[in-house]
């Protein structure tokens, strides 16, 4: 019992208020809503809707951490939603071709912008209110102010598809046995470096708790339809940019150069190309939740990707990264979104006119905030 | 009526990990200087920062009484209000603001509620003279500090004698000052010491924390000595010597405190030929001029000159790092090399430990291993992928060989007490395998038995076929561990001398003689 309530302490605190938070959420939308918000078709909507501003989440977790902002993301998502539109319904450019140059388009705007950032040093806030601008009139100039539609089948599935209970499955349980195993490899090196573990028994218990909570997630989904291909294109993100955060060279480095800019330089990082390879990752997230919204919507439209910028900065930031820089999670990004995500949904399930919600994100921004300092003074 | 100003009694203090402090006392009489002396980590620091309400009331054990009546400090300016004022061992000037603005930072003067400048240009003036920052004379270029000046524009020894006319302002009754002159020059060290006199005189009492202990015998009346968060003695200093101090400070005798080595002098590896660097602030102005200088495989080179001289310009303009131009030749090897940033500086083996560690040292947010391994990460990494094993494995390889004094690399460097700071910052430095090594002040701050380290681990990497490049302010330094020295002064080299040739008497000339 003593051990258990020293493993409690180690957990970060934050986590543990998040996700009590969003528990509570949950406990009360369920009630105010007699049970339709916890309904598997609304989870599976709720998720649906959280895959964008997490993925986009992801790209401006990382450019936060560097100590930047970057307001271009939402506009950059619609311009490349109308360039992919334009080319694929009016043009008749094929499914694959059409993605991939929404791709490469994106990542080049995202590494101008960040050259601009990095070599020439005029500030990100500046640089990327003028790409919100620019891009905005470039979504607009390419749609011409209509919604351009309808899109391949073969496009629709990054928006549309879910992938079959079956296959949930078994990645459910492969990523069960992966995350175990990365655990007890973890565990053994620790004990290798004489460092302090926690002892067996919480240790099997927290993978089991994991596991379990794996394969209910999968359960849920399953039970309506599967895993939306959205959400799944997040998750894949999410593990490929927290291994690029937390395990390399170029992860390590953008946090030290938010955590200290000038050391950053004194030690030998290459400061100015890593900040233009965030840019341009950041670019690319965007790039990507444009195929997503268009497959979604299954149409290019004048204002897609309104505001989503914000949204993406609040979620990092609910989700525990500092604006001051080298502090913050990728996975961050994705509770904060989850948690956004689950209030609009619960809201406008109780029927609340829709500028509560704003209201509601607005305040919980704030409180998200003013906790970290609090509980970093406290410590 | 009791003499005592100050009493602490029986402080404990406990972070997560360690216990800083453990049942400490100290005793402090009116109107002396007392000195606290201890190795890096003793919890000297700690100890003033419960005395100055940094961590107030109920974040530790024990009293504090002044003048023999219990205090309890629910912050700083509750400590401020009783009149002790201190001067913490990291500046906590504001770098953006002036001089002028960060003396009276919160205490303004005013007419009506409009701040009067005038006034406060004028105290301020009357107080930068005070401690020697300030000239009357207008006939010399030297760096003068005004009261417009910002602050971050000013050298690290130049704010910590603007923190210094910064408590002057604030009339103490007991002015705390944790090692006020690590970062001085001898003659800043003098004018301080002076002014610590002058306080005396006006019956002002003086908490005086340093590491140097010569300074230390100078001034102080009484010394307490705290090891390993326990207090070990007090007394006056007209009964102890050095030595007692060392030994009650380490527990052991330390008989050599400048184990020189007589290195065999190889051939040339750093060249520097005809090379001045631009003033950044000034343009057409040279802050460097026409340097010529070499250093030689197997020897310790020091560097010695006064504040303001160009030492850390110069060799930051070396390294890739100085934001402004510079024109000369560098030859590595007998090789021309083109050092544009620190990663090329780095890949050609030339590796620079800053005097200023809190900017351009450490992250202090992440770990010991993070900033460690911060300028090797290529090579603890297969395909980009950093091997953490072995990122612990060296880093607790160093640890051990520097005496670096923390629970564990996992701790944050904020964490550490201000010597066992720049040994993480000497770590990532020697991880780098560096080929020629620039210290910038490396023993800054460090106590006397971890300064021998330094020492030792110098003379074993000349040994190794290292460059050691010491700049050093202190100038018992310089002449107890270099094999040659050059002397700078107004950006030139104003002197060259062997080991043999070099004294106390001709580096100080050809220090100052730049400055006719
Ligand atoms: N905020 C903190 N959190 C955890 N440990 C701390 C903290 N501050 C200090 N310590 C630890 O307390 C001990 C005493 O530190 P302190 O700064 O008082 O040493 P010091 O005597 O001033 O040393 P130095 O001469 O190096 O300045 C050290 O082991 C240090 O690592
Ligand atoms: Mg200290």
């Amino acid at each position: 019992m003593n051990s258990f309530k020293k493993y409690l302490k180690t957990i970060e605190l934050r986590n543990f208020v998040m996700i009590g938070a969003l528990l509570l959420i949950w406990v009360v939308f369920s009630t105010l809503t007699g049970g339709s918000f916890l309904l598997t078709r609304n989870i599976s909507n709720l998720v649906r809707h959280m895959a964008l501003v997490g993925i986009l989440g992801i790209g401006m977790t990382m450019v936060i951490i560097t100590g930047n902002i970057d307001l271009s993301v939402g506009s950059i998502l619609g311009a490349m939603g109308g360039l992919a539109a334009v080319l694929h319904v009016w043009y008749g450019v094929g499914t694959y071709q059409t993605i991939g140059i929404v791709l490469l388009v994106s990542m080049i705007i995202g590494t101008a912008q960040g050259a601009i950032i990095s070599y020439l040093k005029v500030p990100a806030f500046i640089v990327t209110l003028g790409g919100l601008l620019i891009f905005r009139g470039v979504q607009l100039g390419l749609t011409k102010g209509i919604s351009i539609a309808p899109f391949a089948d073969t496009y629709k599935i990054y928006g549309q598809a879910y992938i079959a209970p079956s296959i949930v499955w078994v990645l459910a349980i492969a990523t069960s046995i992966v995350l175990f195993l990365l655990d007890a490899k973890k565990r053994s090196d620790r004990i290798k470096y004489k460092f302090e573990v926690s002892n067996f028994g919480i240790f099997i218990g927290k993978n089991v708790v994991l596991t379990l909570i794996i394969l209910f997630v999968a359960f849920i989904l399953n039970s309506y339809r599967g895993l939306p291909m959205q959400v799944f294109l997040m998750m894949l993100l999410v593990v490929i940019f927290t291994f690029v955060t937390q395990k390399t060279t170029f992860g390590r480095s953008i946090y030290a150069m938010g955590g200290n800019f000038e050391a950053s330089l004194y030690s030998g990082i290459k400061v100015k190309r890593n900040l233009v390879i965030v840019y341009a990752i950041n670019g690319l997230m965007a790039g990507i939740a444009a195929v997503v919204i268009t497959a979604r919507l299954n149409a290019g439209t004048p204002t897609a990707g309104m505001n989503m910028e914000l949204d993406a900065i609040a979620s990092s930031v609910i989700g525990g990264t500092s604006m001051s820089g080298g502090v913050g999670k990728v996975y961050g990004a994705i509770l904060g979104a989850l948690f956004m995500a689950s209030i609009d949904n619960g809201m406008s399930m109780m029927n609340i006119d829709a500028y509560w919600q704003y209201i509601v994100k607005g305040v919980i921004l704030v409180v998200a905030v003013w906790f970290d300092i609090y509980s970093s003074k406290k410590a | 009526m009791s003499n005592k100003i100050l009493e602490m009694q029986n402080i404990t203090k406990i972070f997560p990990g360690v216990r800083a402090l453990d049942d400490v006392c100290l005793q402090v009489n009116n109107g002396e200087v007392h000195a606290i002396c201890g190795e890096n980590g003793a919890g000297k620091s700690t100890l003033i920062k419960i005395l100055s309400g940094v961590y107030p009331e109920g974040t530790y054990e024990g009293r504090i009484l002044i003048n023999d009546e219990e205090h309890v400090f629910s912050g700083t300016s509750a400590a401020e209000k009783v009149g002790i004022v201190c001067i913490h061992q990291e500046l906590e000037l504001i770098p953006d603001l002036t001089v002028a603005e960060n003396i009276f930072l919160g205490k303004y003067p005013h007419k009506f509620g409009v701040v009067d400048w005038n006034e406060i240009y004028s105290q301020t003036r009357e107080l930068l003279k005070e401690v020697g920052l300030h000239r009357e004379s207008q006939d010399e270029e030297g760096r003068q500090v005004k009261p417009t000046d910002i602050i971050k524009h000013l050298g690290i020894g130049q704010r910590q004698l603007v923190e210094i006319a910064k408590a002057l302002a604030r009339d103490a009754k007991i002015l705390i000052l944790d090692e006020p002159t690590a970062a001085l020059t001898e003659t800043e060290v003098e004018t301080l010491l002076g002014i610590l006199e002058e306080l005396r005189s006006r019956g002002i009492t003086s908490i005086y924390i340093s590491h140097k202990l010569d300074e230390v015998m100078h001034i102080a009346d009484r010394v307490t000595i705290l090891r390993d968060g326990k207090s070990i003695g007090s007394d006056d200093i007209k009964n102890i010597t050095k030595n007692d101090i060392i030994r009650m400070m380490v527990g052991r005798e330390l008989t050599n405190l400048f184990p020189y080595e007589d290195h065999k002098q190889q051939d040339k590896v750093l060249e520097i030929k005809n090379y001045s660097v631009q003033d950044p602030d000034i343009p057409g102005r040279f802050l460097i001029k026409d340097v010529n200088i070499h250093a030689n495989k197997g020897e310790i080179l020091g560097i010695s000159g006064l504040m303001g001289a160009g030492r850390t310009e110069l060799f930051t303009s070396l390294f890739g790092a100085f934001p402004a131009n510079s024109v000369g030749d560098i030859f590595i090897n007998g090789e021309k090399v083109s050092i544009k940033s620190p990663v090329d500086a780095l890949s050609h083996g030339f590796a620079l430990v800053t005097e200023d560690r809190k900017r351009y040292g450490l992250i202090l947010g992440m770990d010991i291993k993070e900033n460690t391994t911060m300028a090797s990460l290529e090579d603890i990494s297969k395909l980009s992928v950093i091997d953490m094993n072995q990122e612990i494995a060296l880093t607790q390889e160093l640890i051990e060989k520097l005496k670096t004094k923390t629970w564990g690399v996992e701790e944050k460097a904020k964490n550490l007490s201000g010597g066992n700071q720049q040994k993480v910052v000497l770590q990532k430095a020697l991880l780098t395998k560096p080929k020629i090594l620039v210290l910038d002040e490396p023993t800054r701050g460090i106590d006397v038995g971890a300064k021998l380290e330094i020492y030792k681990i110098m003379n074993q990497l000349v040994e190794e076929g290292v460059v050691i490049i010491m700049i050093s302010s202190e100038l018992e330094e310089i002449l107890g561990m270099s094999n040659r020295i050059y002397v700078m002064a107004e950006g030139r080299i104003t002197g060259e001398f062997t080991a043999k040739e070099a004294n106390q008497e001709n580096i100080m000339q050809a220090a100052v003689g730049g400055m006719v």
